[in-house]
């Protein structure tokens, strides 16, 4: 079933006198529990892409259509509620955060805004998700500033996950996080696709995290997208002279080649 | 090759704070070798590269001893700094060209038109299209990668023989992280320099460096020979950072792939 069908977006940006094109006629669909990995290098435009999908920024020109609704037609609060059904996690969570906030009030939130649950239940809720994000139940008391980066990492996806989306929108959501604890975190995103049916659009510059969690990768490059399939075919046989690109730019442990031969 | 710096027991407090940032370093840097530092958040590597640059802000406790065999080095003369953030280390309101010349005008002696001709020299060995163009620019008209380039010709105008770069290309994308790489090798072997470059990304650093030093907690966990350690990693915190090291070859966590 297709859950998001995104036709022809254009975005344009003026910046000091020129003008930018971001997004240049782009063309993408993806069903329920999928996951579409957007690769691009700096400046492709795939943020571009999922701040528009995301309604941060208006598109020019194109379609949106999400769980068969014309999704940029939508306004005030008719998309307040709607947004529930399209979250979204970035790299730099605590920008995204009020520094005064709680853990426990930063996942309640969306619990209060769409109505999830009935008030009396939502901290029972707020510590359910913060189990299922790997953190004890008390850390709702603490401040989202004394929690580490990888923490706040899982708190962004416990509230992504809280009003139960059908569609995650992940900006380089594990870019700045260390190897172990991106790890960790990817297996979580991935646990929680096969639970609940999320579908996720991954955006990142870094196509080994992609090749880990996407059943569909799309290139992006200079606003457009130059190349798309099954992630196994993309990551195979790149085609593009941008994903070859992509493709040659992943670090490979030297002198570890036998590690992964199996 | 003998050791241009013999470092012991190094250990580095910052002002206001309890704990090290570093402590009981012992290493070697050998002249001429690539010497990749790798670590986490928190590992104490990028403290290493300032106390080595003597670059620690003021009043850090500095315990143990660096024995240089060159003599005391200044930093910017005779070792070479590149910052993560190009954008935080150039300065906006001078021109790529004043940067550039600043270093090796200060510590040459060349007049303003020398310097002028060294940086354009810079910019051509550091690959930056239309180098005399550059000359003029200012960085908020560069991209991330070019600004790179430029903080990189900044650092090598005044020849230094050692070049510390600080996760030089974690703030850019993975195709211009791959460019920088191979730009700073390709340097480092023309000009015969050290290369100490601190990463978190144990491939990346795979890829050209001939020794390893992990660092974790502050500590130095493991040393030795790139291609020693990754095969036969003595820590168990290396084997852990080889393990969670993903490239295109590993299999992914999705099920249903195909791979």
């Amino acid at each position: 079933m297709t859950l998001l069908d995104v036709k022809n977006l254009d975005k344009r940006y003026a910046s000091g006198g020129r003008v930018v094109t971001a997004l240049d006629g782009v063309s993408l669909t993806l069903s329920a529990g999928e996951t579409l990995g957007l690769a691009g290098a700096s400046g492709s435009g795939k943020s571009t892409l999922a701040r528009v999908l995301t309604r941060l920024v208006p598109a020019d020109a194109g379609t949106v259509h999400f769980g068969g609704e014309d999704w940029l037609a939508l306004s005030g609060g008719e998309l307040r509620r709607r947004r529930a059904g399209m979250q979204m996690v970035f790299q730099d969570v605590l920008g995204a955060f009020n520094p005064r906030a709680t853990v426990g009030s930063v996942i309640e939130d969306p619990l209060r805004i769409h109505d999830i649950v009935p008030k009396a239940e939502r901290g029972r809720e707020v510590a359910m998700l913060l189990d299922r994000v790997g953190l004890p139940a008390a850390y709702a008391a603490r401040s989202i500033r004394d929690v580490s980066g990888g923490q706040r990492q899982r708190i962004a996806i416990a509230r992504a996950i809280a009003s139960r989306p059908a569609l995650i929108v992940l900006d380089e959501a594990v870019s700045a996080l260390d190897v172990s604890l991106r790890e960790k975190v990817l297996e979580l995103l991935v646990a929680l696709q096969e639970e609940r049916g999320i579908a996720y659009l991954f955006v990142s510059h870094d196509l080994a995290v992609l090749a880990a969690v996407s059943h569909r990768i799309a290139i992006m490059d200079a606003g457009r997208i130059v190349e798309s399939g099954p992630a196994a075919e993309v990551i195979g046989n790149p085609k593009s002279p941008a994903a070859r690109a992509l493709v040659g730019a992943v670090p490979r442990l030297i002198g570890q080649e036998d590690r992964n031969a199996v | 090759m003998t050791a241009l710096c013999e470092i012991r027991q190094l250990a580095v407090t910052y002002r206001g704070e309890t704990m090290p940032a570093l402590k009981g370093i012992d290493l070697d840097i050998l002249g001429g070798e690539r010497l990749a530092i790798i670590g986490e958040s928190g590992s104490g590597k990028s403290t290493f590269a300032r106390a080595l640059a003597g670059l620690l802000p003021d009043g850090a406790a500095v315990a143990g001893s660096l024995r240089w065999s060159t003599g005391q080095p200044r930093a910017g003369r005779d070792i070479g700094f590149v910052f993560q953030d190009p954008s935080a280390s150039l300065n906006p309101v001078l021109t790529v060209g004043e940067q550039v010349a600043e270093g090796a005008r200060r510590h040459l002696g060349l007049s303003r038109r020398q310097g002028e001709a060294r940086a354009l020299e810079m910019l051509e060995r550091v690959h930056i299209p239309d180098p005399a163009k550059a000359l003029h620019a200012f960085p908020h008209q560069l991209s991330g990668g070019q600004r790179q380039r430029v903080a990189i010709a900044a650092a090598l105008a005044a020849r230094p023989g050692l070049l510390i770069a600080d996760e030089p290309t974690s703030a850019l994308d993975m195709v211009v992280q791959a460019e920088i790489v191979t730009l700073l090798d390709e340097l480092v072997r023309e000009g015969g320099m050290t290369l100490v470059f601190v990463t978190h990304d144990i491939a990346l650093a795979s890829g050209f460096a001939d020794r390893v030093a992990i660092f974790r907690d502050g500590m130095l966990v493991e040393t030795g020979a790139t291609g020693t350690v990754l095969a036969k990693p003595q820590a168990a915190y290396t084997a852990a950072l080889i393990a969670s090291h993903r490239d295109l070859a590993t299999p992914p966590l999705i099920r249903e792939a195909g791979r």
